[in-house]
């Protein structure tokens, strides 16, 4: 009988090949078709070098992981100790031989020498391998679908290793065969209704593909986590195509770099998290008082200060909002798939660009380091708009001292013309003090009342423009409940709401993916559609409802679920606490 | 070809008469013009302070950035804008307090641009605080009793930090400057120029007299060798950095936009889609 779906888990020590065990796996099972979403779990119960790594394997997309699973693979002792008590009941666990443990719950557990299996056929650094044969045959596959991947993984090492590791995977499969002939095939895939190629990836990865993809060819750098891998597939592409990142001293410099070069007429981006959003406050300031296009990637970490540097938390809202200083006009993404990961950071850089102002893509740790299956990006639907920049041919000739009117007020909508300095008769000047038409310092105040409605005047104009600011799945016009998200815990929600709806209930979910300027008007119309609002968040102090009580007038009643642990969010508790206040 | 008076904007600078800063402003505007530049082929970025209205007093584009972080505007715009010559400003204090570490870095990444750093040894903008430079026991209203912290060495600190070009000028010395300026753009790769450029309000120490009387320039040194990076840091040592003239100069180190490879492939100027190959070859990353 197939199965619904599918949750693999491996847990062991860093250096055991953990990772390329879980990469294999998922690839090929990309391959072959099936829908993934990958997430590697630290725990902050455990000192010293365990990880553990999760792939759920579905039929239809699926965008998070579920606190259980089915196989669990065992390398060390933490993963028997921790990760075996979240284990199905119907569950199988391969625990490594040589760990000898006591295991008491329902689920089969069995003793497999990975080790001796990995070095009769290879070295003993293969063990990985092994239980990859292992999961291979108890998932009932066949070497065939896993040999492709291997080839591509370890050919740039030499087809004699290419060859071993094939030998280790086929014997793992083979000692299920013989020793525990009972497991074979016995936690079978999802059935495959259609086949479609994928992309399976990370989520950190699609934010730089779209930044590359957008034209980006300019960003600076400094590293932290979850943001880091942002900029090392940046320094992996950027280069061959002309384009340059720069790890530098600071976050300060990296978003005044980027700053920089986007005033010069690059595509320019910078990606951080909690501290490094702190420092860059000063400069997104610049930004905005300059007009200038910058764009920054930042991915949430629990805070604050350096706070749960690896740990899951959506408590920058506010920061990602309000951190700079002054009446600032910017503008505040939130994507809530690593899909929209991707199409939100190409979009961000239209945005910056057309309405001249920073945008930041608010993504959280789940988001950055999940890696999912996603469809391939539609190139054609790929749009570059740069807004109004002035071209040097229509320009009229200018001498000293006459300057171009760069921050001209006249428009109605704020968007005055861009010039890329180095452009002929396009002379003008640039300054974060409040300024005149053509960037010369002022504190006249009719100037200065001017100018500040001129740069909120923009956002006006963007929000009446811009039509992705919710996802919305909200079919009751009168509604029992409105769910309310951000950023990662989209997939979470859907799933709760999906099961809350078998259940006979009536629940809408909205998905915030504008925060600044806020969607007041289009959420409304839900909200007025739901008997109960419930907010979900990661943090303790409910900042997306505090965005909601602030923007719309009369706001009802609403009900809080926070969760600040520093974990993702699981359905089953979700569901839970749904139903605490529904 | 452009003139001087191509590169005047006919602003009057907030700076007190006899401030050192117009002398530079004089000097940067013949240096420009004797490189033949365009103005809209100069971009002056600022940060903040007496100095930092620099940009807003040349007709070229101008940025006036915030305190301590011209030069890592100024590098970014560079980079994106390679036609573009660059030439950031700042005094002391934003180079040398706030923007210190961006300073030492802009000198090791070795990017071509020119750094001018007006060094009048006080804070004149904020009316009369210490500044890093400030020498011991300068009494000021944040150091009522005399400043008792080692002044930086701007010049010993650009060697440390593996600079290319360190050159000197003086306020007082126009056509010096002028020629020091011009060398300074025309060097590939990053150039520092430090100006003693007194502030006749808040420093009645390090005045244009203190100055005149302890300068040296190094032409006057016997054997002076720029290219001997040893030697310049004795001569530094000995003269206690009072010194004028090209300091140092190294050609054999490639600038940053060599290394990087930017010198031969730079499209940051070109900002559109991908071609169809590229993309396709970009997803070949996550099947």
């Amino acid at each position: 009988m197939k199965s619904r779906e599918i949750t693999w888990q491996a847990g062991g020590q860093q250096g055991e090949g953990l990772e390329s065990l879980g990469e294999i796996l998922a690839s090929a099972l990309n391959h072959l078709g099936y829908e993934l979403y990958g997430f590697r779990q630290f725990s902050s119960r455990i000192k010293g070098g365990h990880t553990n790594y999760k792939l759920r394997i579905a039929a239809k997309a699926v965008g998070t992981i579920h606190k259980s699973c089915d196989l669990l693979i065992a390398l060390d002792k933490d993963t028997m100790q921790n990760e075996a008590l979240n284990i199905q009941e119907q569950g199988i666990i391969l625990v490594d031989s040589i760990l000898a443990q006591d295991y008491s719950g329902q689920a089969r557990c069995v003793a497999i020498p990975f080790k001796d299996i990995a070095q009769k056929h290879g070295s003993q650094l293969q063990k990985n391998i092994a239980a990859l044969g292992c999961t291979v045959a108890v998932l009932g596959l066949t070497e065939e679908d896993l040999e492709e991947t291997l080839r591509k993984k370890f050919i740039a090492k030499g087809a004699e290793v290419v060859a071993e590791n094939v030998a280790v995977l086929k014997a793992g499969i083979e000692y299920i065969k013989t020793e525990v002939p009972s497991l074979l095939g016995v936690l079978p895939l999802p059935e495959l209704k259609h086949k479609e190629q994928h992309l399976f990836i990370l989520g950190n990865e699609a934010m730089g593909f779209g930044a590359l993809s957008a034209g980006a060819k300019f960003m600076a750098a400094y590293p932290i986590t979850p943001a880091s891998e942002v900029m090392e597939y940046m320094v992996k592409k950027a280069r061959k195509l002309g384009g340059q990142m720069l790890q530098v001293e600071d976050e300060i410099a990296a978003c005044t770099m980027a700053t920089g070069a986007a005033y010069g007429g690059a595509r320019a981006f910078t990606a951080t998290s909690g501290p490094g959003l702190s420092l860059m406050s000063e400069t997104i300031g610049l930004a905005a008082m300059t007009e200038t296009p910058l764009v920054i990637v930042h991915s949430q970490r629990g805070g604050p200060s350096t706070g749960l540097p690896t740990k899951h938390e959506q408590s920058d809202v506010f920061a990602a909002l309000y951190n700079t200083h002054g009446d600032t006009a910017k503008i505040v993404l939130s994507p809530s798939t690593i899909e929209e990961g991707f199409y939100d950071t190409f979009e961000a850089f239209n945005l910056a660009e057309e309405y001249q102002c920073p945008v930041i893509v608010l993504a959280d740790l789940q988001l950055s380091l999940g890696k999912q299956t996603m469809l391939i990006p539609e190139y054609d639907k790929m749009e570059i708009r740069r807004g109004n920049i002035v071209e040097a041919s229509s320009l009229p000739p200018i001498k000293a001292p006459e300057y171009f009117p760069r921050y001209s007020v006249a428009q109605t909508d704020g968007i005055s013309g861009r010039i890329i300095p180095g452009t002929p008769n396009g002379i003008c000047l640039g300054t974060g003090l409040e300024h005149d038409e053509s960037g010369r310092p002022t504190e006249a105040k009719d100037m200065r009342i001017k100018q500040t409605e001129k740069r909120l005047q923009k956002m006006k104009t963007f929000l009446a423009n811009y039509k992705k600011a919710l996802a919305v799945d909200a079919p009751y016009s009168e509604a029992d409940a409105l769910v309310i998200g951000m950023t990662s815990t989209r997939s979470c929600i859907a799933e709760v709401v999906e099961i809350l709806r078998q259940e006979g209930k009536k629940i809408n979910h909205v998905q915030v993916r504008l925060l600044l300027p806020f969607p007041a008007k289009e959420l409304e119309q839900y909200i007025r559609q739901a008997k109960k609002i419930i907010v979900v968040e990661h943090n303790a102090t409910a900042q997306l409802a505090g965005l909601i009580r602030m923007h719309i007038e009369q706001c009802p009643h609403l009900e809080n679920i926070l969760q600040y642990d520093g974990d993702i969010m699981y359905t089953e508790q979700l569901l839970a606490s749904c139903k605490e206040v529904l | 070809m452009a003139v001087l008076q191509d590169f005047k904007n006919n602003v009057k600078p907030n700076w007190c008469p006899g401030c050192g800063d117009y002398a530079v402003q004089m000097a940067l505007q013949k240096a420009v013009v004797q490189l033949g530049m365009e103005p809209h082929e100069l971009a002056l970025v600022c940060g903040i302070g007496c100095s930092g209205r620099f940009s807003g007093y040349i007709y070229a584009y101008g940025m006036h950035t915030t305190h301590g972080r011209a030069l890592p505007f100024a590098q970014g715009l560079k980079l994106a804008n390679p036609k573009l010559n660059v030439i950031a400003c700042g005094g002391d204090g934003d180079g040398m307090a706030i923007g210190l570490g961006h300073t030492f870095h802009a000198i090791r990444r070795n990017i071509n641009i020119t750094y001018v750093l007006m060094d009048n040894h006080v804070y004149g903008l904020t009316k009369g605080q210490t500044s890093p430079r400030s020498d011991l026991g300068f009494k000021t209203k944040t150091t009522p009793t005399g400043n008792i912290e080692t002044p930086v060495s701007t010049l010993e600190m650009a060697l440390a930090a593996g600079a290319t070009f360190i050159g000197q000028g003086f306020s007082l010395q126009l056509q010096e400057l002028t020629d020091l300026l011009v060398a300074a753009v025309r060097h590939p790769g990053f150039s520092l120029v430090n100006v003693f450029s007194p502030c006749v309000t808040f420093n009645k120490v390090n005045t244009y007299e203190w100055f005149k009387d302890k300068l040296v320039d190094v032409k006057d040194i016997g054997g002076y060798d720029a290219g001997d990076k040893g030697a310049v840091l004795n001569h530094v040592l000995e003269h206690e950095g009072l010194l004028t003239g090209l300091l140092y100069e190294n050609l054999t180190k490639p600038s940053y936009e060599k290394i990087s490879g930017l010198a031969k492939n730079n499209q940051m100027q070109s900002v559109k889609k991908l071609a169809p190959d590229v993309f396709s070859e970009l997803l070949e990353d996550f099947y």
